[in-house]
């Protein structure tokens, strides 16, 4: 896929998904001690997330940086923005608002999803 | 000049930090002891007053950028403004190792 069509992939996915975690890896499986933090730190919130594998999609390991202009993994999108990366996550999981704000987009898509 | 050192030099520069902190942490992953794989960096500037998280993290990729870029391949950013940092008790945040809980 050329770089335009990986970036309209990605868009498609982030919009589309309430939560998303761009990652090394699964949240199973993890392959990278920093994809393994954020993700575990998204599930112990209890709230429903997908997560995409960057190991697996050579185009979107590639050109996802230039998405946000945020250069490493993983990538936290929440309803729509980069929420963060590893660091950023950690820090919002620690406070509580990862769960406030996971919660609130899970319940805004779904409130969008009922109302179609 | 170390890359720790020049990592140091340019974030002084430019935000003034109350404290900062850039550990090599490559000795900790696969590339071994003396690479520059790994870094950590810990800021506590007025600088970002006002400016989210994410705002704050892309401030410190951008003006180390010059001498990471292409080099690193993991840095950590940690970023308080001073009132945060004596909230946390001036704590530096522990990093993950590179495979996680599988390597210890």
């Amino acid at each position: 896929m050329t770089k335009e069509e990986t970036l309209a992939k990605i868009d498609g996915q982030v919009k589309n998904n309430p939560c998303v975690i761009y990652m090394k890896g699964t949240p199973t499986m993890p392959q990278c001690g920093y994809s393994s933090r954020a993700s575990q730190a998204m599930i112990d919130t209890g709230e429903k997330f997908a997560f995409v594998n960057v190991l697996a999609d050579p185009d979107i390991f590639q050109y996802l940086p230039f998405y946000q202009d945020w250069p490493t993994f993983p990538q936290i999108y929440i309803d729509g923005e980069l929420a963060g990366g590893c660091d950023i996550t950690l820090e919002l999981a620690a406070s509580g608002e990862l769960l406030r704000m996971m919660k609130a987009a899970n319940e805004k898509h779904a409130a969008s999803s009922a109302a179609e | 000049m170390s890359l720790e050192q020049a990592i140091t030099q340019l974030l002084t520069t430019e935000l003034s930090p109350d404290f900062i902190e850039v550990d090599n942490e490559s000795h900790l992953h696969s590339s071994g002891k003396g690479g520059n794989s790994h870094f950590k960096v810990t800021v506590v500037s007025d600088a970002f007053e006002g400016m989210g998280l994410v705002a704050r993290h892309r401030k410190v990729q951008q003006v180390v950028a010059p001498v990471t870029g292409g080099v690193v391949h993991a840095l950590g950013i940690h970023t308080y403004t001073p009132d945060e940092w004596q909230d946390r008790g001036y704590e530096i945040p522990e990093s993950p190792t590179c495979a996680g809980s599988k390597h210890g």
